[in-house]
């Protein structure tokens, strides 16, 4: 009877450590209903939609999780959103038109891209001052910092440039040629390189932050899909630094790529018009937004399966998962 | 069992007496030799295994390709995220498979009865409902292997479920499987000549596949047609399918549930009747000339 027990009580610890332990929240920006939706990642259920600025876009967080960022592009603004009571607690100037941003590994500065004035403005984000504006090409989107937080890259559209900025100085110590309207730029955990995607150009370019050229080039292939369908956009490296997953918009996948060796590996099947993605802290689920459909598709990281999509507001655009 | 019965007992109306009660394990052999008897034909008949094969994978490889839908099919239940045709179309297939075993069952049934095999079967001792039922769960074991031989190949082509759907999609099977197979035998009863087996294949199978959800879901049939859409709601295959395909994500689509077990016992009701030598249609054939 006692080793039925002990058994059974195996089992139930087994049981509870192999379910997921955290819910995380997920924020997503909705672009056209100028909202928030706030996403539990364990019921995948929408357990709030805030009303935020217009246009919402870029959004991130804290790093103790205790504000959400948010870029209301059309209010020229960056919205300051307490977790705990899912209210605008304050605004950052961020200068016109902010579409996306980054916040310093040291979670102290925010580097904001400011489409129509072609700059990159510098917040600091406790004293709500600007620090610098750095002049950059035409339409500035992409917005990635190295893990050390000394250099960061900012895309521009229309000059297909990615633009490497020394965090110190705030002057553009580099500029790489890209493929056609470069939309994000993402660092490898271990600094050694920049991905960046051109959304019209349909690649990937791999960037070394050493000698700062394009040493790869990542295309992607989807049977039945024309080549103008496959549009890159947000890109998202794991921890480890082995796998990479891409948002190809309106081919309404997501490419699975292995980050050693360039190669695509899957496709992953996803709402339609993918464009931003997030990871869970744990990293064992990545999430799209899906523009067009107005949901959002939760990636099993471990499989690569989609494993469910949950219908948020309208348009969503960014998305950013709590750190706890 | 032909060795139970007596030496000159060949007409259907005959009802052997027997002493003794039968007991379970008499009707067990009686099952086991019908469901030995219909294995044995399926694997000595290789062409129809394959045939039984092939035709779900042209629709998987070629129908599926033209239909593609690159884009994803639209989220409907049980589906908690996009998927791509092949997906969607899997079930449908499976349950093609059942519908077209439990008519060729039936086809067996008319073949029987005209080769005069039959009646080795009907003068047997054991109740009528009984051979019948039997002879309808060896044309499910039959649909179900031929389903999950189906399902392997699937399988490599990328079209795959849940693991626990594998296990889910059994209980679905048997229970669409038993529908379509009393069906088969309900129809069977009322075919007087082998010949007229292309009319089930034009009036039973392919209605009951096209205005059925197995191609393409009911909402895209009601945006159409909604005409066409009762016609599907009316249709005891629709339930089939939407049971497979919900067994396949380990759910459970209760309104498809009930309206496939209802059906059976109709189906399997309606076959008893049919066969059965005082009251059933084939007696009335028989006063009508009929060589059954």
């Amino acid at each position: 009877m006692g080793r039925r027990l002990a058994l059974l009580a195996a089992t139930l610890a087994a049981g509870c450590a192999a379910s997921p332990a955290w819910a995380y929240m997920v924020y997503v920006s909705n672009e056209k209903d100028n909202t928030m939706s706030v996403v539990d990642s364990t019921t995948m259920e929408v357990v709030k939609t805030v009303n935020v600025g217009q246009r919402p876009r870029g959004i991130t967080i804290s790093h103790d999780g205790k504000f959400v960022y948010l870029c209301a592009s059309d209010d020229d603004t960056i919205e300051v959103i307490d977790t705990a009571t899912l209210e605008i607690v304050d605004t950052l100037p961020s200068g016109p038109d902010p579409e996306l941003f980054v916040l310093s590994p040291d979670g102290k500065k925010l580097y904001v891209a400011n489409e129509d004035d072609n700059l990159v403005t510098v917040i600091d984000v406790a004293t709500k001052k600007v620090l610098a504006e750095v002049p950059v090409g035409v339409e500035p989107e992409g917005m990635g910092i190295s893990p050390d937080g000394k250099v960061m890259v900012n895309t521009s559209e229309t000059t297909n440039m990615a633009h490497f900025i020394d965090t110190e100085s705030h002057e553009i110590v580099n500029n790489v040629l890209v493929d056609s309207r470069p939309r994000f730029a993402e660092f490898k955990p271990d600094g050694s390189e920049v991905w960046v995607s051109a959304e019209i150009g349909g690649t990937v370019s791999i960037i070394d932050n050493a000698s700062r050229e394009v040493t790869h080039k990542i295309t992607f292939e989807i049977p039945g899909l024309r080549a103008e369908s496959i549009q890159p956009v947000g890109i998202r490296i794991t921890a480890d630094g082995k796998k990479a997953y891409v948002a190809l918009g309106p081919a309404n996948r997501v490419a699975v790529v292995n980050a050693e060796t360039y190669e695509v590996e899957k496709y992953v099947l996803v709402g339609q018009r993918v464009w931003q993605l997030a990871f869970t802290p744990d990293q064992k689920t990545i999430i799209s937004t899906n523009g067009i459909s107005n949901d959002i598709t939760f990636i099993d990281v471990a499989t690569d399966e989609p494993t469910q999509s949950v219908t948020v507001g309208a348009l969503p655009w960014g998305v950013v998962v709590s750190p706890n | 069992m032909s060795t139970t019965l007596p030496a000159n007992a060949t007409g259907a109306g005959i009802v052997p007496v027997r002493s003794k009660p039968y007991r379970l394990v008499n009707y067990l052999i009686c099952l086991k030799g019908i469901l030995l008897r219909e294995g044995l034909r399926f694997i000595h008949q290789r062409e129809r295994f394959i045939s039984s094969l092939v035709r779900p994978l042209l629709w998987l490889f070629i129908f599926a390709a033209g239909f593609r839908q690159v884009l994803g099919v639209s989220i409907i239940p049980p589906y908690k995220t996009y998927v791509l045709y092949e997906v969607y179309i899997t079930p449908g297939l499976c349950g093609m498979i059942l519908l077209f075993s439990g008519m060729q069952s039936s086809l067996s049934m008319v073949y029987d009865r005209e080769m005069g095999n039959m009646r080795t079967l009907l003068v047997s001792p054991f109740p009528r409902w009984f051979l019948l039922v039997s002879k309808l769960l060896a044309g499910v074991a039959v649909s179900i292997a031929q389903v999950y031989a189906f399902l392997v190949i699937a399988w490599f082509w990328g079209v795959k479920a849940p693991p626990i759907g594998y296990v889910m999609v059994l209980p679905a099977l048997f229970l669409s499987g038993l529908m379509l197979c009393a069906l088969g035998m309900l129809l069977s009863s009322m075919i007087r000549q082998l010949e007229n087996f292309a009319g089930i294949m034009n009036f039973v199978i392919f209605p009951a596949y096209f205005a059925s959800p197995a191609l393409y879901p009911l909402w895209r049939i009601q945006e159409s047609s909604p005409l066409l859409y009762k016609i599907c709601l009316a249709n005891p295959f629709t339930y089939a399918v939407e049971l497979v395909r919900f067994a396949f994500y380990g759910q459970i689509d209760w309104t498809s549930l009930a309206v496939v077990v209802g059906c059976t016992l109709l189906f399997l009701g309606g076959a008893i009747i049919a066969y059965d030598p005082s009251r059933g249609l084939m007696n009335r054939k028989q006063d009508t000339g009929g060589n059954a």
